[in-house]
C-alpha cells in the first residue's frame, strides 16, 4: 500500500489543481448561450465569430436536433436564443410561455439534399431519387423524423416520390441531421438525406456529390428563431437575433445554401 | 402507457448473446490474467479495464469508423457479406462485447485468484493436468464470481446507450434497444411512454442485481470484484 501512496497523492494534487484553475462563473462579462439546429453548425459558427469580433459579446453555441433542444428548453436549459430548423418547435415554446412570441423570426429556409460520397458509384447528380432503388444501396440515412425537421422532410420527400414503402426497411435514423450525414460520410450508409448546409460546409467540401431535392417534394423547411423568456440576457439575445437579420449575416447563411425568407425558395433545377 | 416490447425483447436478446460470448471468451482471458507471470501482464489488465473509464462515445466513434467502407476491416466485411456491420444486430453484439468485457473478466479473475493455491498444488501432485485442475477445482470454487461476472455483463449490456446510439441507426427490431427507445420518447415529449419503459428497465435491472447480491449472501467467503460484493 505504501508504494501506491505517492501516486495517490499525485492524482489528488492534479484534481485539486484542476479545481482551483476553473474560472469562477461570474467571470464571463457579456455572454449569450444559443441553442441551434444541427444544420446550422457551420454557418452559425461563422456568424457568431463575426458577431463576437464586432461587439465583444461571446456567443456560446449548442447544436442538436430541434426537437431535442426544445425538450431541453422545456426542462430549464439555460439558453438565451433558440434557432430551430422549423417553425413548429419555437411556436410550441411560445405557446408554453417559454419563449417571447414577439421575437419569433423566420431567419432562413433550409434545403434538403441527397448526398453520396465522392467516390460512390451512384450517379446522384443526374439520377436523383432513382439512386435509392439501386441494389448497391443497402442503407439510407435520414434524421429521426420524431424530432429532426430534416428527417421529417426526408420522409415526406420519399412519400412524395412513392418510394417510402419500397425503401423503409433500409432507412437508418440519425439522432439529428448531422449524425445522418456522419453515417453516410463514414461509409456505413451508401446514401443519405442531409441539409444543403452540410453538403456545402468546409469540412465536407470535395468529399461528396449531391442532388438538391426539389422543394415541392416536402413541406418548406421554414426555420425560426426566438428569444427564450427566462433569459437573463434579453437585450444581448435580442441584439444577436437582430444581427442575424443584417446583410452581413444573411450573406453567410446564403453561402451555406440557405434561402432567405424574402426570396422565392425555388431554385433552378 | 405504451411499452415498446419489441425494443425490450431485442435488448434482452442482445444481453443474452453478449453475456454468453463473454462467459466463454472471458474464462480463458481471466485465467491467463490470474495465473500468467508475464511481466507486461499489467498492460493487458489496463486494456481490459479501459471500457470502465472510457466514454462510450470513444468506442462508438472508433467502431463507426472501423465498420465504414473507409477502413480495411469494414471494407473486408462488406466484401464478404455485402453490408456494413453498423446498423446490424451483429454490430451491436461486437460493440457490447467490448463495452462489457471488464464487467465479466474482472469478477472471473478475482474469484480465480481467491482459490487456495494449496488446492491447485495438491491437484497437480495427484496427477491432474492443468486443464483438469481448472475444470475440477478452480471452476467449481469460483461459481459465485462467475455468476457475478455473467450477471453484470448482462445488466451492463441491458443499460448500454452511447455505443448503440452511435452505431445502431435506430432500426426497430434490429438496433432500437430500450435505452434508445426511452431517449426517443423523451425527445418526442412523450413522458408517459418514457416513464413506462424506464420503470420496466429499472425494475428488471434491480431484480438482476438483487439476485446476484442474494447469491453472494450465501457464500460470504468468496472474494469478488466489484461493488464490494461479499468482501
Amino acid at each position: 500500500m505504501s508504494m501506491r501512496r505517492p501516486i495517490l497523492f499525485g492524482l489528488i494534487a492534479v484534481v485539486l489543481a484542476c479545481a482551483v484553475s476553473i474560472p469562477p462563473l461570474e467571470a464571463a462579462d457579456r455572454e449569450i448561450s444559443v441553442a441551434a439546429a444541427a444544420d446550422l453548425s457551420s454557418a452559425l459558427q461563422e456568424i457568431a465569430s463575426n458577431y463576437e469580433k464586432r461587439t465583444g459579446v461571446a456567443v456560446k453555441l449548442s447544436f442538436g436536433a430541434s426537437g431535442a433542444l426544445t425538450q431541453q428548453i422545456q426542462n430549464g436549459a439555460p439558453f438565451d436564443v433558440f434557432f430551430s430548423a422549423d417553425m413548429d418547435y419555437p411556436r410550441q415554446l411560445i405557446a408554453g410561455g417559454l419563449a417571447d412570441g414577439g421575437t419569433l423570426y423566420r431567419y432562413a429556409v433550409g434545403r434538403l439534399v441527397l448526398w453520396v460520397p465522392k467516390d460512390s458509384l451512384l450517379d446522384v447528380e443526374h439520377k436523383g431519387m432513382d439512386v435509392l432503388l439501386d441494389p448497391f444501396v443497402k442503407k439510407i440515412s435520414i434524421g429521426n423524423p420524431q424530432h429532426a425537421p430534416y428527417g421529417r422532410a426526408a420522409a415526406a420527400a420519399l412519400k412524395h416520390y412513392g418510394l417510402y414503402d419500397k425503401v423503409s426497411d433500409r432507412l437508418v435514423l440519425g439522432e439529428n441531421i448531422a449524425q445522418a450525414a456522419q453515417f453516410v460520410e463514414s461509409g456505413n450508409a451508401q446514401v443519405g438525406f442531409v441539409a444543403l448546409a452540410h453538403a456545402t460546409a468546409p469540412a465536407m467540401q470535395g468529399k461528396g456529390k449531391y442532388w438538391i431535392v426539389p422543394s415541392d417534394a416536402y413541406p418548406q423547411l421554414d426555420q425560426g428563431a426566438v428569444v427564450i423568456s427566462r433569459s437573463p440576457h434579453k437585450p444581448d439575445a435580442g441584439a444577436f437575433l437582430d444581427y442575424v437579420k443584417t446583410p452581413e449575416a444573411t450573406a453567410v447563411l446564403q453561402r451555406y445554401g440557405f434561402t432567405l425568407p424574402e426570396q422565392n425558395p425555388e431554385m433552378p433545377k | 402507457m405504451s411499452i415498446d416490447w419489441q425494443a425490450f425483447c431485442l435488448t434482452i436478446a442482445l444481453a443474452l448473446v453478449v453475456s454468453a460470448v463473454l462467459f466463454v471468451a472471458g474464462l480463458p482471458l481471466a485465467y491467463w490474467i490470474t495465473f500468467s507471470r508475464w511481466r507486461w501482464k499489467f498492460l493487458v489488465e489496463a486494456l481490459v479495464a479501459l471500457p470502465i473509464v472510457l466514454p462510450p462515445t470513444v468506442l462508438g466513434f472508433y467502431l463507426l469508423v472501423a465498420f465504414g467502407s473507409r477502413s480495411p476491416v469494414g471494407l473486408w466485411w462488406q466484401s464478404l457479406t455485402g453490408h456494413t456491420l453498423a446498423f446490424t444486430f451483429t454490430g451491436l453484439v461486437i460493440g457490447s462485447i467490448l463495452y462489457s468485457l471488464p464487467f465479466a473478466v474482472q469478477p472471473f479473475a478475482a474469484s480465480f485468484s481467491s482459490v487456495d493455491r494449496k488446492l491447485l498444488a495438491a491437484s497437480s501432485t495427484l496427477g491432474a493436468s492443468p486443464l483438469s485442475t481448472f475444470f475440477r477445482v478452480v471452476l467449481p470454487l469460483s461459481v459465485p464470481g462467475l455468476v457475478t461476472g455473467v450477471a453484470l455483463a448482462f445488466a451492463h449490456t441491458m443499460g448500454e446507450f452511447g455505443v448503440v446510439l452511435m452505431v445502431g441507426g435506430n432500426i426497430p427490431g434490429v438496433t432500437r434497444t430500450v435505452s434508445i427507445s426511452i431517449y426517443d420518447q423523451v425527445e418526442a415529449s412523450n413522458y408517459a411512454g418514457a416513464n413506462a419503459m424506464a420503470l420496466l428497465l429499472l425494475v428488471f435491472c434491480f431484480v438482476v442485481l438483487a439476485v446476484v447480491y442474494g447469491l453472494h449472501r450465501r457464500s460470504p467467503k468468496q472474494k469478488s470484484w466489484p461493488l464490494g460484493l461479499a468482501d
